[in-house]
């Protein structure tokens, strides 16, 4: 029902989609959000990106945001799946996939979700570019986007 | 002896994944990051006062008063940046 993955391997977010919702005829939407990787990023065109994470930490800080996610909603069921390691441009990097009985829980949940992933779950972008590769910094945008949560 | 962990721009800069230190005196998080400080060189501009320095304490995110036994595995890293 909620499941949460961390994997080095490409994923199909269509795939997933399918399987959260196979089953189970009491589901009545089902809110997603790819994150894609980017092949341009502050003006320069992006080669590869590598992801690093926390093991341990990922998995446990994932679902605790889950775990919140289904305190505040009434949902039937949940997948998150991030990649990490080398990906290429287009790959999806995560997926946050909500299913509930109407559209309003799972819309809430699912922007819910991927906003503390992005504030709190240790992975850590280092993209490859023409000018050699450097880390990702971190968006106020995100914090402000977290902060609207009021936790 | 606690673990301490350093991830990503902050473990490529110290050139260093993980050391152990004696837990005796190390009341909390602040005090592992003065005495990781107080290595010099590198460690001193990593660990510097105006950095942004994210921290983790058994693998959950925390703050420099977090305190510390013996046992524990403490984390340093920059903000994340997943999604």
């Amino acid at each position: 029902m909620n499941e949460i993955r961390i994997q080095s391997e490409p994923f199909d977010p269509n795939i997933e989609v399918d399987i959260l919702r196979a089953g189970n005829p009491a589901i009545g939407g089902v809110v997603s959000f790819i994150g894609l990787m980017r092949d341009i990023n502050e003006g320069e065109t992006v080669s590869t990106m590598t992801l690093e994470h926390y093991p341990g930490m990922t998995e446990k800080t994932l679902q605790a945001i889950v775990d919140e996610a289904n305190q505040r909603w009434d949902l039937l069921g949940s997948r998150v799946v991030h990649r990490v390691g080398e990906m290429k441009p287009a790959d999806p990097i995560v997926l946050v996939a909500v299913a509930s009985t109407h559209r309003g829980e799972a819309f809430q949940a699912c922007e819910f979700i991927i906003d503390f992933l992005k504030t709190r779950a240790p992975f850590w972008k280092k993209e490859s570019t023409s000018e050699g590769s450097r880390w990702v910094d971190a968006r106020h945008s995100d914090d402000d986007a977290e902060a609207r949560w009021k936790l | 002896m606690i673990k301490v962990l350093f991830f990503a721009s902050l473990r490529e800069r110290l050139d260093e994944e993980s050391l152990e230190m004696e837990a005796e005196g190390l009341a909390d998080l602040g005090v592992v990051l003065m005495r990781l400080r107080e290595r010099g060189g590198i460690w001193s501009e990593v660990f510097a006062a105006d950095q942004t320095v994210m921290m983790a304490l058994n693998q959950e995110m925390t703050g420099a008063d977090a305190a510390v036994k013996d046992g524990d595995e403490v984390a340093f890293f920059p903000p994340v940046t997943g999604g």
